[in-house]
């Protein structure tokens, strides 16, 4: 059902809606009526300190973890009626804050494996000549997005063997495989160096014209730097939204946040 | 050779070639023991796909043989003149079903729970035919006749060496689809799954759905070593499937070289010969009974411990790190301007 729903045209205007969304573990309360926009063509910021529920607001959008309240759609379509599995043939393509990079598979075949369409089973099982069309075909295009990522000479590295910064490319590399239309990355900053970080922002920045980025991240002077908005969580509650000049502002967030120091810079 | 059909393809071709020419070199009780080779190897090629490359322990697919056996045997009690090809194809149809079914009950479990739920298959399944005797014959068991070579081949062609014939075929379509598989996207997509679930889901890999598909693949393979397996013996009794056939397996994939064919390849050929060869070394050193006749379990299991040892990563990965050492050693004195700018 995936495959059908990757095949159909995306809406002009998708945009990921929450509303009202409430996450509740046992008695612990993740999220409380949380509603956000994230428009195609923007990058909406998503922070808040420790425990505010920016991981826990991912998971609830990629179905990985169940809201006992609310609503998300994407493109109108209620992604309650979709499976985690589902989502990237949806267009909504998430990257994992413990990268998730396969250990057995190459930085090639961690990004091709991802790709569609898949040939069916039985032609692996024979390895009939169009599954290996199939193959060759997901291989160049792995080949291409790594090397506009500038990191074509890793391909047949294994992960582990990668330093932190490539590794990070990597999972990069992997969710533009999946060709997004709303992109949802969670901290793609941790661990890079200064130089690093100005590249992702610039990258960031080249991607927004061709889809929505939500990005969950720590490191705040690229967020307001990047953001076009950006949302402010506070245990599991959103205390403050706008653009990174009027959060810069808000006392609240300063006093929730972001320190004194920079509310009076 | 790039492409993976021609490769693997010249492969099968070549090793069916060298193993049906060995068939002719040996006697007749050596070809029946490259049967038993190549019949469990089915086995643990099956169990390389679900456990080495997939990541979920079995520790039940003697159970799983048992059920491509029973279904070979009671065919054959029905209809005795079956050509043989019909029951073998109906064992892997049998306990692919069967594999769904567990499939699907695995796919919901992890580690230790996985590994407990095909420990109860292997010691549960079993008794089924213990106590549906009637049936299945209880444990006295039920009968299957010896294969006869067609007259084509001459009246005096081994009946061990048809059989060696028909299991070393059997053997590498095995081998050559579960390559051809393994090197392929869904290769791939089982190692994705194995390595991180939440990744795999992320990236629009149906889990549930390899997993249960991993099972079917595996389950498959042990139905058709399990109806050969029925052939070889010439029964099909409780007592052929107990745990411990479940535990061979398993070290013969780990033996060899954990979520590789050729290492798969390997660990049958230990695990099968060795019991073998031993034996026949202590019938050869004189020595009272009761060490003769406990020695060779003590032996195969100080084989297995210190091959264990010596190769952490399996016969196969020692082999992979020679090869590698091979290499580079050749390469070296025809280059010793780059070691001395290095």
């Amino acid at each position: 059902m995936c495959d059908v729903a990757a095949s159909l045209p995306a809406p002009a205007s998708t945009s990921l809606d929450v509303a009202n969304l409430s996450v509740h573990f046992g008695g612990v309360v993740a999220l409380d009526d949380v509603t956000l926009r994230v428009d195609q063509g923007e990058i909406v910021g998503i922070i808040g300190p420790n425990g505010a529920g920016k991981t826990t607001l991912f998971n609830a959008v990629c179905r990985l973890v169940s809201p006992s309240s609310g609503r998300i759609t994407y493109g109108g379509r209620s992604l309650f009626d979709h499976r985690a599995s589902d989502l990237a043939g949806l267009g909504v393509v998430r990257t994992l804050q413990g990268l998730g990079l396969w250990s057995r598979l190459t930085v090639l075949e961690n990004v091709a494996t991802t790709a569609r369409p898949r040939a069916p089973f039985v032609n692996d099982l024979l390895a009939l000549p169009s599954a290996e069309r199939t193959r060759l075909q997901a291989r160049d295009d792995a080949m291409r997005i790594l090397a506009d990522l500038g990191i074509a000479d890793r391909a047949s590295a294994y992960p582990s063997s990668l330093p932190h910064g490539v590794q990070k490319r990597v999972v990069i590399a992997r969710a533009l495989m999946m060709q997004p239309s709303l992109l949802l990355l969670d901290e793609p900053a941790s661990g890079l160096s200064a130089g690093e970080v100005t590249e992702l922002t610039t990258l960031l920045r080249g991607l927004r014209e061709r889809m929505g980025i939500a990005l969950v991240e720590h490191h705040l002077d690229m967020v307001m730097d990047v953001s076009d908005r950006v949302v402010v969580l506070s245990l599991g509650r959103v205390i403050a939204a706008g653009t990174p000049a009027q959060i810069r502002a808000n006392p609240d967030v300063a006093t929730a946040y972001l320190g004194e120091q920079v509310a009076h810079a | 050779m790039r492409n993976p059909l021609l490769r693997h393809a010249t492969v099968c071709v070549a090793l069916a070639v060298v193993l049906v020419l060995l068939t002719y070199v040996f006697d007749a009780f050596t070809d029946y023991k490259i049967a038993g080779v190549a019949i469990f190897f089915i086995a643990a090629a099956g169990l390389t796909v679900l456990t080495g490359v997939n990541g979920q322990l079995s520790l039940g697919h003697g159970a799983l043989m048992a059920i491509g056996a029973y279904t070979t045997s009671l065919l054959l009690k029905e209809q005795p003149q079956l050509p043989m090809i019909l029951p073998l194809l109906a064992a892997i149809v049998s306990t692919g079903v069967a594999g769904a079914v567990i499939g699907v009950a695995a796919a919901r479990l992890r580690g230790p729970y996985l590994a407990g739920a095909t420990l109860a298959l292997a010691v549960g399944l079993p008794q089924v035919a213990v106590h549906y005797g009637s049936v299945f014959g209880g444990n006295q068991g039920l009968p299957v006749p010896v294969p006869t070579p067609p007259s084509a081949l001459g009246g005096d062609f081994p009946n061990e060496r048809w059989l060696a014939w028909i299991a070393i075929a059997a053997a590498l379509i095995t081998l050559f689809l579960l390559a051809n598989l393994v090197s392929g996207a869904t290769g791939a997509r089982l190692r994705a799954v194995a390595d991180d679930e939440a990744a795999a889901s992320l990236a629009g890999i149906n889990v549930a759905r390899i997993q249960v598909l991993a099972f079917v693949v595996s389950a498959a393979c042990a139905g058709l070593a399990g109806s050969l397996f029925a052939y070889w013996v010439g029964l099909t009794a409780p007592s052929g499937f107990g745990l411990s056939v479940s535990l061979q397996l398993l070290s013969a994939i780990v033996i060899g070289g954990l979520g590789s064919l050729s290492g798969a390849v390997l660990g049958s050929f230990l695990v099968v010969m060795a019991p073998f060869t031993i034996s026949d070394l202590a019938g050869n050193l004189n020595l009272s009974s009761d060490v003769a006749n406990n020695l060779p379990l003590a032996l195969y299991g100080v084989v297995l411990i210190v091959t264990m040892l010596a190769f952490p990563r399996g016969i196969q990965g020692a082999l992979f790190s020679l090869w590698r050492l091979a290499k580079r050693n050749l390469r070296r004195p025809q280059a010793p301007t780059v070691s001395t700018t290095a």
